[in-house]
């Protein structure tokens, strides 16, 4: 039942000359390179949706409802000057850092106990469930009656927001390290508390580094609530009273100041720091695209 | 019977290999101090959601100075999880295992192990970095010194180009031969490897089984070496265990020279005494090479 038919001749050959095949390398086009940079393809997305706000508004002519991009821009600077925002900006800031340091803090605590005994992992799991979902705003009510009108009850309130959600990131990034590590980590003698520092936590990165994201974007989102339904905290107060006393005035040019503000400092934390710290660390380690 | 109780054994002359020191033998069991690990009764068990399972039953073994000591049997004679006990990550249940004597208890950096998984090294460092790392945090060497022991083993596994690349820009081979230099720079009693180049493409696996000799041949490391693939430990062995599955008990030990020639006790060829054996036990046994 041999097939002689089907069987082809075998042949052996030299291989062709590739460097006939005419260019190689081409240097790109400057439109190519440029589409390349992130981030001057978001700089021009930027640049459109603020012309079209403009355009949307300039079709409204309505400043009391919707003012132009380029009114919110001259809010922005006479309030800048003349009222102090900046101010108002490192008020809310130096609140929400402290918050935020202290909740990390408490976190790392939870996390640390929890990757070294089995209650600690249970005790963490029972909290964050219990507590995730609980809005820190309807916290607030409750801390001014324990810690008053002032910054202590603001920064209860950001370190719930921010306690839980990185806790629990931290915690799911750690049980995701791969057993293979755990093992090489123990193979030179590292225990522990050093298990955790040396191999856990840089391993772990993609998630704790998604967690302080996250816990990031509460703590502010919870601050500027927070400053809006109950005011001014302390003396000043900040970004958030800052938006009500406008809207009091009927300052919408002002109101807008005070949101685009609010924006562009979540757009320089998410593109500056946080970016800039995932290009040196996951994204340089390849565990990141 | 499968298993014989008894022990035949080829003579006492040595049939070590031109290369490893004349083996004092006497009925297989070694006399003087040239035992590196020893064995004695080792049963290990692990368990499963379900089910308690024996990985080995009363294993014992000796691995001598400068051994190549290759673990063969089918999957499921509980070969990494012995492996992993002479790692100290698992305690017998019954039976002991001693490093020079000493009872193993926990994993240290005088067992180095290298693992199948490419996941074995640390991302967040360079392949320089990663070598440093063990021998400072183990407290072999610090500094300069951590260093240059770290370039010198690279440099034995060729990599001297890649010294500062991060894991993720080296291929599979590259990964493997990073942690047998993290651990050979370790200078550990002995090297245990799990299946090292089993998730290796065939040509590659190939040339790493070859560096492998290469290395031994300048250092005469001593090796526990754990394979499913009968030509791989017939290649890389200088004395071949192999065990039955299910649960994992001796059922022959060899000498090797890695040339696959006529086995004296049996007068087969290794291979086809081992195939011999193991396919006697289990009817259906795993393909040689498929992983």
């Amino acid at each position: 039942m041999t097939d002689t038919a089907a069987r082809r001749p075998a042949y052996i050959r030299e291989v062709i000359d590739a460097g006939n095949y005419g260019t190689v390398e081409k240097p790109l086009t400057i439109w190519e390179r440029a589409y390349r940079i992130e981030a001057l393809r978001k700089a021009v997305l930027l640049v459109i949706l603020a012309g079209a706000w403009q355009a949307y508004a300039l079709h409204l002519n309505n400043s009391l409802l919707f003012p132009t991009f380029t009114e919110t821009i001259q809010a922005l600077w006479t309030n800048i000057t003349t009222l102090g925002l900046l101010e108002k900006v490192w008020m809310s800031i130096s609140v929400l850092a402290r918050g935020y340091l202290i909740g990390l803090f408490l976190a790392a605590t939870l996390t640390v106990l929890a990757m070294n005994t089995r209650i600690g992992r249970d005790l963490l799991e029972i909290l964050t469930s219990m507590f995730n979902p609980l809005p820190a705003i309807a916290l607030l009510p409750l801390a001014l009656l324990w810690f008053g009108l002032g910054n202590q009850s603001l920064i209860f309130v950001l370190i719930h927001s921010v306690l839980w959600p990185v806790a629990l990131n931290t915690h799911a990034g750690f049980l995701a390290v791969s057993n293979t590590l755990r093992m090489v980590g123990r193979n030179y003698g590292l225990s522990s508390l050093r298990l955790v520092m040396k191999i856990l936590i840089p391993a772990a990165l993609p998630s704790i580094l998604a967690g302080l994201k996250i816990g990031w974007a509460f703590a502010w989102r919870t601050l500027i609530a927070a400053e809006l339904v109950f005011g001014a905290s302390s003396g000043s107060g900040g970004l958030g009273w800052f938006v009500f006393e406008r809207k009091n005035d009927l300052d919408i040019p002002g109101v807008f100041a005070g949101l685009l503000t609010v924006i562009l400092i979540g757009l320089f934390v998410e593109y500056v720091i946080f970016r800039r710290l995932e290009q040196r660390t996951v994204v340089r380690w390849g565990m990141q695209q | 019977m499968m298993f014989d109780t008894k022990t035949k054994t080829a003579g006492t002359a040595s049939v070590r290999d031109g290369v490893g020191q004349p083996r004092l033998n006497e009925g297989g069991r070694a006399v003087g101090a040239v035992s590196v690990l020893s064995g004695r009764g080792v049963t290990l068990q692990y368990k499963t959601p379900d089910h308690l399972v024996v990985a080995t039953y009363r294993v014992d073994f000796d691995v001598h100075a400068s051994d190549r000591f290759v673990v063969l049997g089918p999957s499921g004679c509980g070969k990494s999880t012995l492996l992993k006990a002479v790692g100290g990550y698992i305690a017998p249940t019954e039976g002991e295992i001693r490093l020079k004597g000493e009872l193993v208890r926990k994993p240290g950096p005088d067992r180095i192990m290298v693992f199948q998984e490419f996941d074995q090294l640390l991302p967040w460092k360079s392949v320089r970095e990663n070598v440093t790392f063990a021998l400072t945090e183990s407290g072999r060497a610090s500094g300069k010194a951590a260093d240059e022991r770290a370039m010198h083993y690279i440099e034995k596994v060729k990599l001297t180009k890649f010294a500062n690349s991060y894991p993720h820009m080296l291929s599979g081979g590259m990964k493997q031969r990073v942690a047998i230099a993290r651990a050979m720079a370790m200078e550990p009693e002995i090297l245990l490897m799990d299946e090292p180049f089993a998730a290796l493409d065939a040509l590659t696996r190939r040339r790493m089984q070859e560096e492998l000799l290469q290395l031994w041949d300048d250092t005469r490391f001593t090796m526990m070496f754990v394979t499913h693939s009968i030509e791989e430990a017939v290649m890389l062995s200088s004395r071949i265990l192999l065990l039955s599955p299910h649960p994992g008990r001796v059922r022959a030990e060899f000498n090797s020279n890695g040339k696959d020639e006529i086995e004296p006790l049996t007068g087969q060829k290794l291979s086809v005494a081992i195939n011999g054996l193991l396919f006697a036990d289990q009817p259906e046994i795993e393909g040689d090479d498929h992983d």
